[in-house]
């Protein structure tokens, strides 16, 4: 096919739930493309000598080259080249901010639209699943150990990269369940648990160890894991599992959550199954979330399935600068979700008996941009008004957890309590790397798998020299 | 899984379990408490470790049937075993010697305080404990209790045994005995027990720690469910406690939020107990 042909094709679209009869299950809202589709999307690509697209990835797939394979019907070698870059393309292809990452490079994005890297990536790693086991010859061991210290997606894919070079690698997780945010933040509506099992499985096959039920700091400090523990190396992944209340007044009665108590109660905790699973989530007509990015969307759209009518987000800015995936923004709109955007809370109103009844809030308008570029919010003066509700949910941020940084002092950290790291992702501490959200701060899902292939490269590199 | 040792009643709806768990057992100090899950559609629970030996790598729990997960908790023998234990979490007590120092238990609050008070004696204090339950069936620990302190005075609130009446009359007692001035209080049991020994001890200008219970999820600072305002500022009491300095604790509003979720908690109780009356009957069949 010529580029001129290429480039007559449209982007396709992905196929979805019905948005009035998605809003009351949990099931998922992408249906992923049919093979046809995929194919046709597949043939948009010029397949870029100097391809941009790779650059945005932060965990560099070779995306021309899977692309290729999908056009020419290789699902095998499109599998191949995808899982040779990215331990979690199931994953990945459902909830990468591709718009800001790998698409927003893609060279047809000036003319047309950019190809859907997303899908095709997704629908590479949904038939992989199902249908083909990548061969795992497991190289010679190598005699080192190595822990990780939390099964997120940076501790497991730094556990899967050690793992191919024949390390033995244990990952200790505080929770019952491995899998991090991808379990109990993203909700099974985007991305299923299901997946994240079999993902985490697969590590298993690997023979990566994963041990639920520890918290390092308290079951273990990090000098045990290198004394006692007898590990040669350490990879700290614990995330940023901190949540950041407002500060208002209100904040202690029943029916305010944190987005993190709210979606650990629901996703991990299957509370949505209530009573058969034993786990409780307040429900309640009306909801209201305060914040705009990933969490909150998943937290409104997560009220509205269990029932809230009207669902609520409240986002100080406007829409422009709401930081979630676009797609999440769209669907929560065609969910019903009532915007209220440019609008700040300033405080919690309770019942005499100790429970929301709504919240106070402030109109904003944006004044000069502030320290991150955005547009600073103000507000205007004689704006209040009342949304009622009794559910109130935070989602305005998270920050380091300080259990196992505390228990750590010789960990250097910077003002936020983020763990600070050297270009070779080590740490203060010789031979304990760091890496995801408790170097960066909350970012995404495939800048901290990026951390954790970078982080197993280190390790493998510092063991060798040993 | 975690293998049950030992289960044995203390007292009616009152369960001693012991349960192997080398990794806790070794890292475990006087104030700290482990996260519990039972089934695989179970809830996470917070339990105080009442004791460990980390020769033998395991803890003991002492729990009270409340609801559906501690009734399914206190149903498992030995040799079943708990799916789910983490731990140690929260902070240990302080300890040093305070001189006399008065631990006052209500309920399986007194499990609490016994690891407290074996430390505070090798740290060489004076130790009483004043341990209270409805009758006499249910004050529990006090010969494991007799065993370490200097004194021990259990207290019904039927007369039924000893001291006849609340702890805080015991306590009141104790605060006046000029021969053995009291330091330091440390207490642990229902909320409105704990708000009534702070209000006490805080005319006395007694230090006064409570070990809090608010419902909480993970036990790792990560949900912020368990929080509680101490001194008017925000705490995680999974992280920052669990226990505080009494005088300063907002008893008023951990009580209040302890009710959050009472109808969903009825509604589970009331499944399990249609569950197992099915179990019976298919059992009878
Ligand atoms: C609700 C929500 C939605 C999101 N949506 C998106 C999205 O659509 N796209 C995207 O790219 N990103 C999204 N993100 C961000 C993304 O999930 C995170 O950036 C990413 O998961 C960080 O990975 P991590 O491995 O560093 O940490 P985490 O995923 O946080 O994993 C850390 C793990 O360590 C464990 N742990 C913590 N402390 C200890 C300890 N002391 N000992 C042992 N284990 C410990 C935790 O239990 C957890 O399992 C979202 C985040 C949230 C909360
Ligand atoms: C740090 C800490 C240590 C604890 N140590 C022990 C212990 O050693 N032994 C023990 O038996 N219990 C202890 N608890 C209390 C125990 O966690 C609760 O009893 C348990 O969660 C109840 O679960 P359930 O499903 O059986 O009852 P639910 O159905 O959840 O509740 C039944 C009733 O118990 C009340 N309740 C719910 N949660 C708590 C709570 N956290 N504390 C007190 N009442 C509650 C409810 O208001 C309701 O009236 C501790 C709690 C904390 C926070
Ligand atoms: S992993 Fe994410 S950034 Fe990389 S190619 Fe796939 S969708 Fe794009
Ligand atoms: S930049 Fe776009 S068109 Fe070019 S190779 Fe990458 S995905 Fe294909
Ligand atoms: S229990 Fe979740 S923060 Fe304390």
């Amino acid at each position: 096919m010529k580029p001129a042909e290429r480039m007559k094709i449209l982007r396709q679209h992905m196929p979805e739930q019905d948005a009035e009869q998605r809003s009351h299950n949990f099931e998922e809202v992408n249906y992923g493309l049919a093979g046809t589709a995929a194919s046709m999307e597949a043939q948009r690509c010029l397949r870029c000598k100097q391809a941009k697209c790779i650059e945005g990835c932060p965990v560099g797939v070779d995306i021309p080259g899977f692309v290729e394979a999908l056009a020419e019907d290789d699902l095998k070698k499109a599998a191949d080249i995808l899982l040779d870059a990215n331990v979690l393309p199931a994953v990945t292809g459902r909830v990468c901010p591709q718009e800001t990452q790998c698409e927003v490079q893609c060279i047809r994005g000036g003319k047309s639209e950019p190809l859907a890297i997303g899908y095709l990536e997704r629908f590479v790693a949904d038939w992989a699943r199902e249908n083909y086991q990548q061969k795992f010859t497991p190289p010679p061991p190598s005699g080192k150990r190595i822990a990780v210290v939390g099964a997120g997606p940076a501790g497991l894919t730094c556990a899967g990269e050690l793992a191919k070079r024949g390390h033995a690698v244990t990952i200790y997780e505080a929770l019952h369940r491995p899998g991090g945010v991808l379990l109990y933040g993203i909700p099974e509506f985007r991305l299923p648990k299901a997946i994240v099992d079999q993902e985490v499985n697969n590590l298993r096959k690997m023979g990566v160890q994963i041990i639920c039920n520890v918290v390092i700091g308290a079951t273990y400090t990090i000098s045990d894991l290198l004394t006692a523990e007898g590990f040669q190396a350490v990879f700290i992944a614990n995330g940023a599992g901190l949540p950041v209340f407002q500060g208002i007044p209100g904040e202690q009665l029943k029916g305010v959550y944190s987005a993190n108590e709210y979606l650990t109660r629901v996703n991990l905790m299957g509370a949505f199954r209530f009573p058969d699973c034993d786990t409780p989530v307040i429900k309640s007509t009306q909801v209201a979330v305060v914040g705009g990015g990933n969490v909150a969307m998943d937290s409104v759209r997560t009220a509205r399935r269990l029932g809230a009518d009207p669902a609520t987000l409240i986002y100080r800015r406007s829409r422009q600068e709401m930081p979630a995936r676009v797609e999440e923004v769209k669907h929560a709109e065609e969910e019903g979700i009532v915007l209220e955007l440019l609008c700040n809370p300033i405080e919690i109103l309770g019942t005499t008996d100790g429970w929301v009844r709504g919240v106070r809030c402030q109109r904003m308008a944006l004044g000069e941009p502030d320290a991150s570029g955005r547009r600073r919010p103000e507000p205007i003066p004689g704006s209040e008004f009342e949304i009622p509700c009794q559910v109130f949910i935070e989602a305005i941020g998270t920050r380091a957890n300080p259990l196992l940084t505390q228990s750590t002092p010789e960990l250097n950290l910077n003002k936020w309590g983020n763990i600070v790291i050297d270009e070779n992702n080590m740490t203060s501490m010789p031979g304990v790397f760091a890496g995801g959200d408790i170097v960066r701060g909350a970012a995404t899902v495939i800048l901290a798998m990026g951390d954790g292939k970078n982080s197993a490269l280190s390790i493998h590199q510092f063991l060798s020299n040993k | 899984m975690f293998p049950i040792l030992e289960a044995k009643w203390l007292a009616p709806k009152v369960r001693w379990i012991t349960v192997a768990a080398p990794r806790v057992a070794t890292k475990h100090l006087p104030g700290h408490f482990v996260i519990v899950r039972v089934s695989e559609h179970g809830e996470r629970i917070p339990l105080t470790i009442a004791d460990s030996d980390s020769a033998s790598g395991t803890i003991t729990l002492v729990v009270q049937v409340l609801g559906a997960t501690t009734q399914q908790l206190c149903a498992l023998k030995e040799g079943q075993a708990i799916l789910d234990v983490v731990g140690p979490l929260g902070k240990a007590t302080e300890m040093k010697n305070f001189g006399h120092v008065v631990l006052v238990g209500g309920g399986v609050g007194t499990a609490v305080i016994h690891p407290q008070a074996k430390a505070l004696k090798n740290c060489g204090n004076y130790v009483s404990a004043v341990i209270g339950g409805r009758s006499q069936s249910y004050v529990i620990l006090e010969s494991e209790l007799r065993s370490i302190c200097d004194a021990v005075y259990p207290c019904t609130d039927d007369g039924s045994y000893g001291y006849h009446g609340f702890v805080t009359g015991k306590l009141g007692e104790l605060i006046a005995d000029q021969q053995q001035p009291v330091h330091a209080v440390i207490t642990a049991g229902p909320v409105p027990m704990m708000r009534a020994i702070a209000n006490l001890t805080r005319e006395h200008h007694l230090h006064t720690i409570a070990s809090l219970n608010p419902i909480m999820v993970d036990g790792t600072g990560m949900c912020g469910g368990c929080r509680v305002t101490i001194a008017g500022q925000t705490q995680f009491a999974c992280v920052d406690g669990p226990e505080f300095d009494a005088h300063q604790v907002d008893f008023t509003e951990l009580a209040d939020r302890l009710s959050a979720y009472r109808p969903q908690e009825q509604l589970s109780w009331q499944q399990l107990q249609n569950l197992n009356h099915e179990c019976r009957l298919n059992q009878l069949k």
